[in-house]
């Protein structure tokens, strides 16, 4: 089966992340392929490469980074919610006259036809949040 | 864009500004739209409260997008269901929401109610009708 996965929650805050993230390695692992992985509201978040948790914690960063290299995954920030809560690649930075960026290489930032898009592609959209 | 027609359902749970789900929501409607899909819009639990007419946000320091809806309309949103539990449990009726239209280009531009009451049961297939559930 061909899925779409919407994240809609912050790391850490809500168990919404790691379950998405759980979610889209068990199907992998069973076969099926993952069209688009769309990151929204503050699931956003999800993609800021400063991240830094404790040691004894999991970098769910760095955890989404290893699945989507993997498994060639294509992840996808909203970049209206991007820019509400601060988050940037270079060309956002330089669009919106910031002074860093903060995505991490792995996720790209883009506009919400992509989630339509992925949407209409796949057999289901599965959206994780509350 | 694509030749795939999908049953789309906007599925809004919450309340208007005390988060920002119903706002983005708002947003992935209308950049939707763009896709040509069979899209419904359903407004259940505190969702209800996004519909309320004269909503007034200034003394929260938010913008106020209600008005938004009233333009869905032009957006080729024409079925907006309403549960109407939802609405009774928390002391609303129809008349404490906008009253949105859409214009049938096949009955010279007749204006037509976009809102529909349906009960709790009739919104359970509704659901279970769509293809995708944009679920906020």
């Amino acid at each position: 089966m061909k899925f779409a996965i919407q994240v809609n929650e912050g790391p850490y805050q809500h168990q919404a992340a790691d379950s998405a993230y759980f979610f889209a390695k068990a199907a992998l692992e069973k076969g099926h392929e993952i069209f688009r992985i769309f990151f929204y509201h503050d699931g956003v978040n999800n993609s800021t490469r400063l991240t830094t948790p404790p040691q004894d914690d999991r970098n769910v960063v760095e955890r989404w980074a290893e699945l989507a290299e993997q498994h060639d995954l294509d992840m996808v920030v909203c970049v209206a919610a991007a820019q509400r809560r601060g988050v940037a690649d270079e060309g956002e930075a330089q669009r919106n006259g910031k002074d860093a960026t903060n995505i991490h290489p792995r996720f790209r930032i883009s506009g919400l036809g992509q989630l339509v898009e992925a949407a209409v592609q796949s057999d289901r959209l599965v959206v994780f949040g509350d | 864009m694509s030749e795939t027609i999908k049953n789309f359902l906007y599925l809004n749970r919450k309340a208007p500004y005390g988060t920002i789900y119903a706002w983005e929501s708002l947003e992935v409607v209308l950049i939707g739209a763009a896709f040509d899909q069979d899209v419904s819009l359903a407004f259940v639990d505190d969702g209800v409260f996004q519909l309320t007419k004269s909503q007034n946000t200034s003394a929260v320091g938010m913008k106020n997008f209600s008005p938004t809806y009233a333009a869905l309309g032009d957006y080729e949103v024409k079925k907006i269901f309403v549960e109407k539990e939802s609405l009774e449990e928390r002391g609303l009726s129809l008349d404490d929401l906008q009253h949105l239209t859409w214009e049938d280009e096949d009955e010279d531009w007749a204006e037509k109610d976009s809102i529909h009451l349906v009960n709790r049961a009739e919104m359970a297939a509704i659901m279970d009708d769509a293809d995708v559930v944009f679920s906020f």
